[in-house]
């Protein structure tokens, strides 16, 4: 969103100077501002997508609490819990890294970035084995639905939700990846200080909520 | 005046007890909206006339608006909206409020056609016989897509949703013929799929459902006019390929003589059946149908849970032509379905 | 009685300005890769006169074939496409994104001293989303085209043989960018103000464009979200609203309408914000009353959230839901209410100039109030159960979708005309085909109401005789009303040559938007610009409505 990192110099306390600010804009600050407000907002539109899922999910399981239960009691505890604990740490070291580009510490954020892109990319394939699991099992979605061990109705209406929620979050996960990648290249060449770190900020609050959605995902599908 | 009022707004004529409130409301309703706008537009015209540009250096007052004027814009349209919201509700109550005495009658939209039930009578398609001043229930279902019952005459309207029962009710007011129309878009001929009512004296009503009772179903109606009502297709004969395709016919049998697996089908359609667990009920199209959706929530008296859930492997149109070739399976007949209803 | 005090230099002609955003950079390339909000603003009314001209010719269609009951001139599924390309290209190709994207891209940052909006790289992005996702919706449209209406229920959508799919996932696209659109205001709107122009010191048109926002970034989402769960049950059986899979067919309307009632504020609040501004030109006299005005619109978007189950009063919902659904859409109609009466209360003691634009300010207040009304009966529920689906539905809506909104469209591509081009177009014209316009609007329409009283449903390409009359009548308006469209187009097009040169305020009016050039240049300001004055504020001395604002 800004010039290119080329046409910046580097200061000497090892990062580049800031890009110039936009013209239509009066102060860095403010400008840092409406990069946050923007960003805020966005999320608050990606809530609402997910909300819509989350009403389907309540709507089908009033329906058919049974085999909600037994459906999810077939899902891997285990797999579902190391995901978790995958996102909350990668979130943690995120946020790490919104601090130490910050401060101007590049090369820190930059690993920092990486980890929480290999443990994204952790997650995926956690979901890979999930997904398999249930192609194998017959688990799957409305038409395609052949799990004998569900035995009461609301079966594929279940893996209709799971699969639809599941498969829209792995999707902001890639996504998230991406964001995260494209900042850590910039942390690599060294862009970001206390002047301006706004990307590493909004990345970083995009890869949170990615987080938050499955802190939510995961108790209503694999807890209850 | 109310009749004049009627033809002059185009409403169709009042033959139900429903229709009178609701035309009353709606006069009161559409004057004053009537009235407002004609008002405001005849005031900005008025005040254009009055306040007309006179000359280039013209200026203007400040004016703002007073407490007093801002608590009348406010209140004044707000009674008025209340006031009409509370008197329609009311009315809203009364229409889903069926008396407890009303006579019931099945519905089902399909694809493009209304087919009616009596609970203990005839079944016919397109045509709706029912008494005069007497409550009629509607339980309305869809056997595919969303439809919508909407008796113009009767002011009444209902969707036909599929996988459920909705219902409302009527009491006629008016002998005489009155059409039915689908109102819910449901493909290429939503807009033929009609259907009659036809509203008999009480007494010729009591006397002419005696009369079907004695028959056989589905017979030609010589009172209502056909060339309203279109009809596709034989469900029937699709109904006995879905049987065979699902395997169906490996349980239920349909030759009249008992299997040890399931039900025959045979004579079942409206037959009392009683359950294992004691209850008695009618194997209408709900029961025929949740047999196939959740088949262990209802098990006949002296067979076992064995069913498989056909939820998701059986589409609605599927189910519906089942439903229609196990109603076409009686032991008066002499051939075994194969020209099915029409 | 003509409108245009122009603002003159010594010598007392209006001058074009000699360099604007019109000339700075001429080739394609300048135009299709710009920044700068006001041809983005250019950019988009190019692609939604197309629009409406695109639904426009479906509209002409089914009126056509709706001239006898029988079939006319295509066959049903024909027919049953014409009508869902008529409401998905009129929607989501120009009644949502008309005013936003043309009047708010050009004038919010103006209006509020900025010199572009909050993040001009997202606005060009937005313009190309929607370029995309109507691409991919009438591409799907065209090749086997989709037939279940714009409102796609389940399960006829999700079981139809027409291939939905690509036009679903066009309806996702466009959605995206009208959140872009929202966002992008909502933030410019917070932080680039001008110093002097306080919440309370914006421009009415501003609220309004604030308020619609604040919609599109709430309730877009879902309705993308919807239109995805159908195209995947549709494409792979999944089986969410299909009750044979244990799915849900009036969740799906409840996911469905939760967007698509808010969506209907999002059309009608810039209008309502249109109208506020020029009005008070017109009348060159300050707004009634401007808190009021301002809040309302909030009010409306607020409230305007929690009112979707008025559309599923026949579904076989509960009376408490149909009770509380029906109470609170009352309420939406008090904040218009307001609104209206603030307008007429503008013109009391007004210098009222009789222009197209304020022919066309006089028939949006009439059409609002009626079509309006006509949608507080709807909401009354009693009465609703007889008008549901009917045409009865069709003419509220088009009254207040045409008859408000287009009319306020109308009246900005007037009343802004020689801010953007710097040309005056021809009065005499537009005063015709204002007449036309409102004329033919109403013999199109207004036997629709009687036809729903009546009885006869919509989306209906055959009908029982009885409704012939009534049927002919409308279509003879129609065509009236093509008419009138297809005069303006060619009057605003000859004058954007041809028109008389301007100036910087020819109709006088204290709006902020007026103080710049006409056509302004790319930067808008030279230097930040000092309000002095309050929006729509007129009762000054009459030397000042020669030289308003500061120093141009």
């Amino acid at each position: 969103m800004e010039a290119s990192a080329t046409a910046r110099k580097m200061t000497p306390q090892g990062w580049l100077e800031p890009p110039p600010l936009p013209h239509h804009y009066d102060t860095p600050e403010n400008h840092q501002a409406a990069l946050r407000f923007g960003m805020w907002l966005f999320l608050g539109t990606e809530v609402l997508l997910f909300a819509g899922i989350f009403t389907g999910y309540f709507t089908f399981r009033s329906y058919f609490p049974e085999a909600f239960d037994q459906a999810s009691r077939h899902l891997s505890l285990f797999l579902g819990t190391l995901n978790t604990f995958l996102l909350l740490t990668s979130s943690l070291t995120v946020a790490l890294a919104h601090y130490n580009a910050e401060h101007g510490k590049n090369r820190n954020a930059f690993w920092l970035l990486m980890a929480s892109v290999l443990m994204g990319g952790g997650f995926l394939c956690i979901k890979a084995i999930e997904y398999h699991e249930k192609f194998v099992e017959g688990a799957l979605p409305g038409k395609f639905f052949r799990f004998a061990e569900i035995t009461h109705p609301g079966g594929p209406v279940f893996y209709v939700v799971y699969f639809f929620a599941t498969g829209l979050h792995a999707l902001h996960v890639v996504v998230g990846m991406s964001l995260l990648i494209w900042v850590a290249v910039r942390c690599w060449r060294k862009e970001f200080s206390a002047a301006y770190y706004s990307p590493v900020e909004n990345a970083g609050l995009y890869w949170h909520l990615v987080d938050l959605v499955w802190i939510f995902l995961y108790p209503l599908l694999y807890l209850v | 005046m109310n009749e004049l009022l009627r033809r002059m707004l185009f409403l169709p004529e009042q033959a139900s007890t429903f229709a009178q409130d609701v035309d009353h409301l709606h006069y009161f309703v559409i004057i004053v909206t009537m009235v407002s706008s004609a008002a405001v537009g005849l005031v900005a015209l008025g005040f254009f006339w009055k306040y007309r540009r006179r000359s280039e250096d013209q200026t203007t007052p400040f004016v703002a608006p007073t407490a007093i004027f801002e608590v009348l814009a406010v209140s004044v349209p707000l009674a008025f909206f209340l006031a009409w919201f509370a008197i329609g509700f009311r009315d809203f109550v009364k229409l889903s409020s069926p008396p407890p005495d009303a006579m019931d009658v099945y519905v089902m939209g399909k694809q493009w056609m209304w087919k009616f039930a009596y609970p203990d009578g005839p079944s016919s398609v397109g045509v709706l016989h029912v008494p005069a001043n007497r409550p009629v229930r509607l339980l309305i279902t869809s056997r595919d897509v969303i439809h919508s019952v909407f008796i113009p005459a009767f002011r009444v309207k209902m969707d036909a949703q599929p996988g459920r029962y909705t219902e409302t009710w009527f009491t006629a007011t008016k002998p005489g013929r009155y059409q039915i129309l689908c109102t819910e878009y449901c493909g290429a001929q939503h807009s033929k799929m009609w259907g009659e009512v036809v509203v008999m004296a009480p007494e010729a009503f009591d006397e002419w459902i005696k009369e079907q009772q004695r028959g056989l179903v589905a017979r030609a109606d010589v009172l209502a006019d056909e060339s309203q009502v279109s009809i596709q297709g034989s469900l029937a004969q699709w109904g006995k390929q879905v049987a065979v395709a699902q395997g169906c016919l490996r349980c239920h049998n349909v030759s009249g003589t008992e299997s040890a697996t399931g039900p025959s089908w045979v004579d079942l359609y409206q037959q009392p059946t009683r359950l294992a667990d004691g209850r008695e009920i009618i194997a209408d199209e709900a029961y025929l149908t949740e047999s196939m959706m959740e088949p262990n929530v209802k098990i006949v008296a002296g067979y076992q849970p064995l069913m498989p859930n056909y939820q998701g492997k059986i589409s609605g149109p599927e189910a519906a032509a089942l439903v229609e070739y196990i109603k076409s399976l009686r032991s008066d007949r002499t051939q075994q379905a194969t020209g099915g209803e029409e | 009685m003509s409108a245009s005090v122009t603002s003159a230099t010594a010598a007392g002609a209006a001058v074009f300005p000699e360099k604007s955003y019109l000339d700075d950079g001429t080739t394609v390339r300048s135009w299709l890769l710009t920044h700068d909000h006001k041809r983005i603003a250019i950019l988009y009314l190019v692609s939604v006169l197309i629009a409406l001209f695109l639904g426009g010719i479906f509209a002409m269609v089914i009126r056509l074939e709706l001239l006898t009951p029988g079939p006319t001139i295509i066959e049903a599924l024909t027919y049953n496409r014409m009508f869902t390309l008529h409401g998905l290209v009129m929607i989501f190709m120009f009644m949502i994104p008309a005013i936003p994207g043309v009047f708010g891209n050009f004038f919010l940052p103006i209006m509020l001293g900025a010199k572009d909006v909050a993040f001009p790289k997202w606005n060009l992005t937005s313009w190309y989303v929607y370029l995309a996702g109507s691409s991919l919706m009438l591409w799907g449209l065209i090749t086997g085209g989709a037939d279940t209406g714009w409102t796609f229920y389940a399960p006829y959508s999700t079981t139809t043989s027409t291939n939905i799919a690509p036009v679903l996932i066009g309806v996702f696209v466009i959605g995206f960018s009208s959140i872009l659109t929202g966002l992008n205001f909502i933030v410019t709107i917070h932080t680039l103000r001008a110093p002097g122009v306080t919440w309370f010191k914006m421009p009415l048109f501003v609220w309004a464009i604030y308020a619609t926002s604040i919609i599109q970034v709430l309730a877009t989402p879902v309705i993308g979200l919807t239109a995805l769960l159908v195209a995947a049950e549709h494409t792979f059986g999944f089986g969410f609203f299909d009750p044979a899979r244990g799915g849900d067919p009036i969740l799906f309307q409840h996911l469905f309408w939760f967007y698509s009632h808010p969506a209907v504020y999002i059309m009608v609040l810039p209008a309502m914000g249109v109208i506020s501004e020029a009005i008070c030109a017109y009348a060159r006299k300050n707004i009634f009353g401007y808190k009021m005005i301002a809040m309302s619109s909030l009010g409306i978007a607020f409230v305007g959230f929690f009112a979707w189950g008025h559309h599923l009063f026949t579904s076989g919902q509960s009376a408490f839901d149909a009770g509380a659904f029906g109470a609170i859409s009352m309420l939406v109609g008090v904040f218009t209410a307001i609104k209206v009466f603030n307008w007429v209360g503008t013109l009391y003691k007004g210098s009222i100039a009789f222009t197209a634009p304020f022919a066309y300010i006089c028939g949006f207040l009439f059409f609002l109030v009626f079509g309006g009304m006509t949608g507080v009966a709807l909401a009354t529920v009693s009465l609703d159960v007889h008008w549901q689906d009917t045409y009865f539905v069709v003419a509220h809506f088009h009254f207040i979708m045409v008859g408000a909104v287009i009319m306020a469209f109308l009246t900005a591509l007037h009343y802004w005309f020689p801010k953007m081009f710097g040309r005056k177009y021809p009065e005499n014209w537009a005063l015709l085909a204002a007449g036309l316009i409102v004329l033919g609007f109403n013999a199109t329409f207004i036997p629709q109401f009687l036809l729903g009283n009546a009885g006869m449903p919509r989306r209906y390409y055959e009908y029982p005789e009885r409704f012939t009359a009534l049927n002919v009548a409308s279509t003879a308006g129609a065509s009236l009303l093509a008419f009138g469209f297809v005069i303006i187009a060619i009057y605003l097009a000859i004058a954007l040559r041809y028109g008389e040169v301007a100036g910087r305020n020819p109709w006088g009016s204290r709006g902020y938007e007026w103080d710049v050039p006409s056509p302004p240049p790319t930067e808008n300001f030279d230097k930040v610009p000092v309000f002095t004055r309050g929006p729509h504020e007129y009762s000054d001395i009459p030397e000042e409505l020669a030289k308003v604002g500061h120093g141009s």
